[in-house]
């Protein structure tokens, strides 16, 4: 076997391209002429397919389609799959600049439809813009689609523009969940501003009574040939009809496992360990005096919340077990909640690897999200990794979560829907408990700072990032340490 | 340190060291209901298959089986006719038998699930069993087939039917006669589940093979799970193909684990691989390979766009990382005698266990349920982790599979198993298969523990 010139070995006739692994994900690629990896390899993304996905929600007004929406795309985006929502209620109040009442939506309202069509095109319009030109992969079309005149039009234009359709349906007759909807996230809409609280009720229900005459709902044999799902009474029933692929059936799990019982979620690192006070990353060492108090003062903030039923979880780790154990409670562990496995850098202090490895050091805070340690992980490998667990944290109700720096940027990333780029930089700082409430369309955080002293950990992104910064330069934001 | 106190309170606090806590706490009865010939059995043992694989301690309970054990030899469909008094004392004295076997199951045996597979086409015998479930705390879970595509109907009775020991002395034409009168009997009282009347049981009805589902009221994370699973699946034929990559360098060394290229060997190896995929003309081919060199570089050489997935990374041998044999039992000889006593469970030191990688293949394996032909070029460890989801085989079994180099395996579904095919592609290649030895205790002596290390440079 000869190595030629072009950096391809020849074995009879054909050829073996020479690897090389890229510096920053460390994935081994094939080297094309010039030394520089190619980039036709295609790595295990979520979504495999080259269509994109238009997702289209259908319901009357007040039944969770924008709560669903809104859900769907954070969780979509955070597993990197490039999501967007097109809510056609914004685009009519950019239109129609100030809401008089219901009347607007009245069947009758010539003028009223008319806009309502324009906007829904325009919102399209915007859709075939990210879904071709943007690089998105997912739309949300968030409307009512209550008429199949409608849901037509959607579908000849998703079928012009090569886009897969997935309707996803929210049927519910429950009058207390409709009320509790109202209340929660219609009363504060722009569109009641000037409205008093019985003002706003009354006029919204003359809303959903303006649709339910020309509503139809999408129906297993006149429409047997779609793909889509219908939620019945916000979860307790489903209707799944040809789910046609993979990004379909993430979407129909993920959805079947929401839920909307009032619960918090706890986040919460382990206390401070010993290799925290060396300035050490990662390894699995005990907690130090601190962590332990730390621990203790956590047991009685978790006592103090009366919490009902409360489920706690830890990673594999000594630190965090320690901390639960604490506690005097059941707890259950999860080796997906282990600490990022920082490979070659494990118990190094910064400026060890700033000594040793330089150039990853580098790379790292260039791209600090998609950097992989070498023998190690990166975020994004994070990600994946925690998928299940926020999987089962939807389908839960309280719990604590014990666990470490970048697995809480992680989780919080997905809750407060930061994205890939503020992920790594988030701040979770030993010895602080938030508590994380649904609340309308997001989530309400509480940070509780329980008063126990710790070292900082966090690392600002310096602001030289070059391969050839000085030492200093590398070194600038790295907290204090013994 | 007090390491025994810490121990024992950790291990009354946490139930589990798994990768991954179960959420299973009440034993679950999953009940499929349908006709004969809708796939009740082929769903019973594939999600059991499922189950186990991903550690879920689950058992099918066929009520077939049960008949044919009490009736020894099968005359003909009016066994089944609803006024044949004699046959239905029989078959509800089966039933009960199946349920307490199920009770058993549960409280003595440490099963988690149970699967009642039989026809349970009337409202009254799915009482029955709710009633019985209900007075021992088990949660029930209804798996209901719906088919009225009688090309897929009688595809069924071909494939599983016909070879079936009811059907032993019978040629094919009669004993498809006879089974369609078989399902005429239960089609009168058939009794489908509704979405109105049976709203407070928890069940998923499957329509057509899987065009449509209805979900109603899932209780838990296994239930979840369960649907999930099911709604994944397909009967389109196709075949998954499984291969390590070529010989690497290391392999060649006797070193576990790393990161190295391929030897020359292995190159022709990837070479034979191409010819061989190349002339088994397989339909829209998807190729998927870990992120680790030496399978990257056997893919490679098949000319074919593939998909790399970090899940199908080898085993990580944490310390023992590129280490040989030798050098584990003399560096660590403690930790390759816990090894051998349970290679399933036991974790490397910052390493892995078998059973955390069976977790973190689990997407890999719903993915491969969802695709048609694949072939998965990837590693020792982790290919034995596949192919005992496909062979049943179990956690015992799993770390001792045999699964050499420069050797393809062609899996097939077939019936309610699959089919194995073997194919060495002739490139010699080292052995990297490593026996249990039969001494197991820490306090072996050194050739003891290194009598079963396959040879190398």
């Amino acid at each position: 076997m000869n190595v030629t010139e072009d950096n391809t070995e020849q074995c009879g006739n054909s050829l073996t391209r020479e690897l090389t692994q890229t510096p920053l994900k460390k994935i081994w690629v094939p080297s094309s002429t010039n030394g520089l990896p190619e980039r036709h390899i295609s790595q295990r993304k979520v979504c495999m397919t080259n269509c994109p996905t238009l997702i289209v929600t259908v319901g009357l007004p007040a039944r969770g389609k924008t709560y669903i929406s809104k859900k769907l795309t954070r969780y979509l985006n955070w597993i990197d799959v490039p999501t967007k929502e097109f809510n056609v209620g914004q685009y009519r109040r950019e239109c129609v600049k100030i809401y008089k009442s219901f009347e607007f939506f009245r069947p009758d309202n010539e003028e009223g439809l008319k806009i309502r069509k324009q906007c829904a095109l325009a919102a399209l319009n915007d859709v075939r813009q990210f879904l071709t030109d943007e690089g998105g992969q997912v739309a949300v079309f968030d409307a009512t689609n209550t008429t199949r005149e409608r849901r037509e039009t959607i579908i000849r234009f998703a079928e012009q523009n090569g886009f897969k359709v997935f309707f996803v349906e929210s049927v519910c007759e429950d009058p207390d969940v409709i009320a509790e909807n109202i209340v929660q996230v219609k009363l504060g809409s722009p569109d009641y501003t000037h409205c008093n609280t019985e003002e706003a009720v009354a006029d919204f229900m003359k809303r959903i009574k303006c649709y339910e005459n020309s509503y139809q709902p999408l129906d297993e044999e006149l429409d047997r040939d779609l793909s889509f799902i219908k939620i019945i009474d916000v979860g307790r029933r489903y209707l799944v009809n040809r789910v046609q692929d993979h990004i379909q059936s993430r979407i129909v799990y993920y959805l079947m496992n929401i839920h909307i019982t009032p619960r918090s979620i706890y986040l919460c690192r382990h206390g401070e360990s010993d290799l925290n006070i060396k300035g050490r990353i990662g390894g699995d060492s005990g907690l130090s005096a601190r962590g332990k108090e730390f621990a203790k003062a956590l047991g009685q903030f978790i006592q103090s919340q009366n919490i009902r039923d409360l489920k706690v979880w830890t990673s594999q780790m000594k630190r965090t077990i320690q901390t639960a154990e604490a506690l005097g409670v059941q707890y259950e562990q999860w080796k997906a909640l282990n600490e990022i496995d920082a490979g070659v850098c494990e118990e190094l202090m910064y400026e060890e690897i700033q000594q040793r490895y330089p150039l990853e050091f580098a790379l790292r805070d260039q791209d600090k999200y998609r950097y992989r340690y070498p023998k190690g992980e990166s975020y994004e490998d994070l990600v994946q990794r925690l998928e299940p667990v926020i999987m089962e944290l939807e389908r839960q109700e309280n719990v604590l979560v014990i666990c470490h720096q970048a697995v809480m940027r992680c989780l919080l990333a997905y809750f407060l829907d930061k994205t890939a780029e503020e992920l790594p930089y988030l701040k979770c700082t030993l010895h602080t408990v938030l508590k994380l409430t649904p609340m309308a369309y997001g989530c309400k955080v509480e940070s509780v700072c329980l008063n126990v002293d710790a070292v900082n950990t966090h690392r600002d992104r310096p602001s030289n990032v070059d391969v050839s910064r000085l030492p200093e330069e590398a070194l600038l934001t790295v907290p204090d340490h013994h | 340190m007090d390491t025994f106190a810490k121990e024992f309170h950790r291990r009354t606090r946490c139930d589990s060291a798994a990768s991954r806590p179960q959420f299973t706490n009440c034993p679950t009865m999953i009940v499929m209901v349908g006709l004969p010939a809708r796939g009740k059995t082929y769903i019973s043992k594939k999600l059991t298959r499922y189950l186990n694989w991903i550690g879920v301690p689950t058992q099918v309970f066929n009520l077939g089986q049960y008949r044919r054990e009490v009736v020894q030899t099968y005359k003909n469909y009016e066994f089944f006719r609803p006024d044949n008094e004699e046959a239905m004392k029989i078959r509800r004295s089966c039933a009960t038998n199946a349920l307490k076997d199920i009770a058993n199951y549960f409280t003595k045996e440490q099963g988690q699930v149970a699967v009642f597979d039989a026809t349970n086409t009337t409202r009254e015998r799915r009482g029955v069993i709710i009633s019985f479930a209900k007075e021992r705390g088990y949660k029930v879970f209804f798996i209901e087939s719906v088919c009225d595509d009688l090309e897929i109907i009688e595809e069924n009775i071909m494939q599983v039917k016909l070879s079936s020991p009811d059907y032993e002395n019978y040629d094919k034409e009669e004993a498809l006669v006879d089974f369609l009168k078989r399902i005429d009997c239960y089609k009168l009282s058939y009794v489908p589940l509704d979405e109105e009347k049976d709203r407070h049981l928890s069940f998923i009805k499957i329509f057509n093979v899987g065009s449509r589902y209805l979900v109603n009221h899932v209780q838990d994370h296994i239930q979840s799970r369960i649907v999930y699973y099911l709604m994944n699946i397909h009967v389109t034929p196709r075949s998954i193909y499984l291969s390590r990559h070529g010989e690497s360098e290391l392999n060649l060394l006797g070193r576990i684990g790393g990161d190295s290229g391929l030897s020359s060997q292995g190159l022709k190896y990837a070479k034979a691989l191409a010819e061989f995929i190349r002339g088994q003309s397989i339909k829209d081919l998807k190729v998927w390979s870990s992120h680790m060199k030496r399978t990257i570089q056997t893919a490679e050489a098949l000319g074919v766009p593939y998909e790399q997935w970090k899940a199908l990374n080898e085993i990580d041998a944490g310390v023992c990382e590129e280490m040989m044999y030798e050098e584990i039992q003399a560096t660590h000889p403690e930790e390759f005698a816990l090894r051998d006593q349970d290679k399933y469970r036991y974790r490397y030191p910052k390493g892995e266990s078998y059973e955390d990688l069976v977790h973190r293949l689990e997407p890999v394996i719903m993915e491969l349920e969802r695709q048609e032909n694949v072939l998965v070029i990837c590693h020792q460890a982790v290919m034995r982790c596949l192919l005992a989801y496909f062979l049943d085989k179990s956690a015992d079994d799993l770390p001792y599979l045999k699964c050499p180099l420069h050797t393809v395996l062609k899996l097939t579904p077939l019936a309610y198993g699959c089919k194995v095919e073997s194919f060495y592609l002739n490139i010699q290649a080292v052995n990297t298969h490593r026996d249990r030895p039969p001494n197991v205790n820490i306090a072996r002596k050194t050739e003891e523990a290194l009598q079963t290390v396959p040879e190398h440079q």
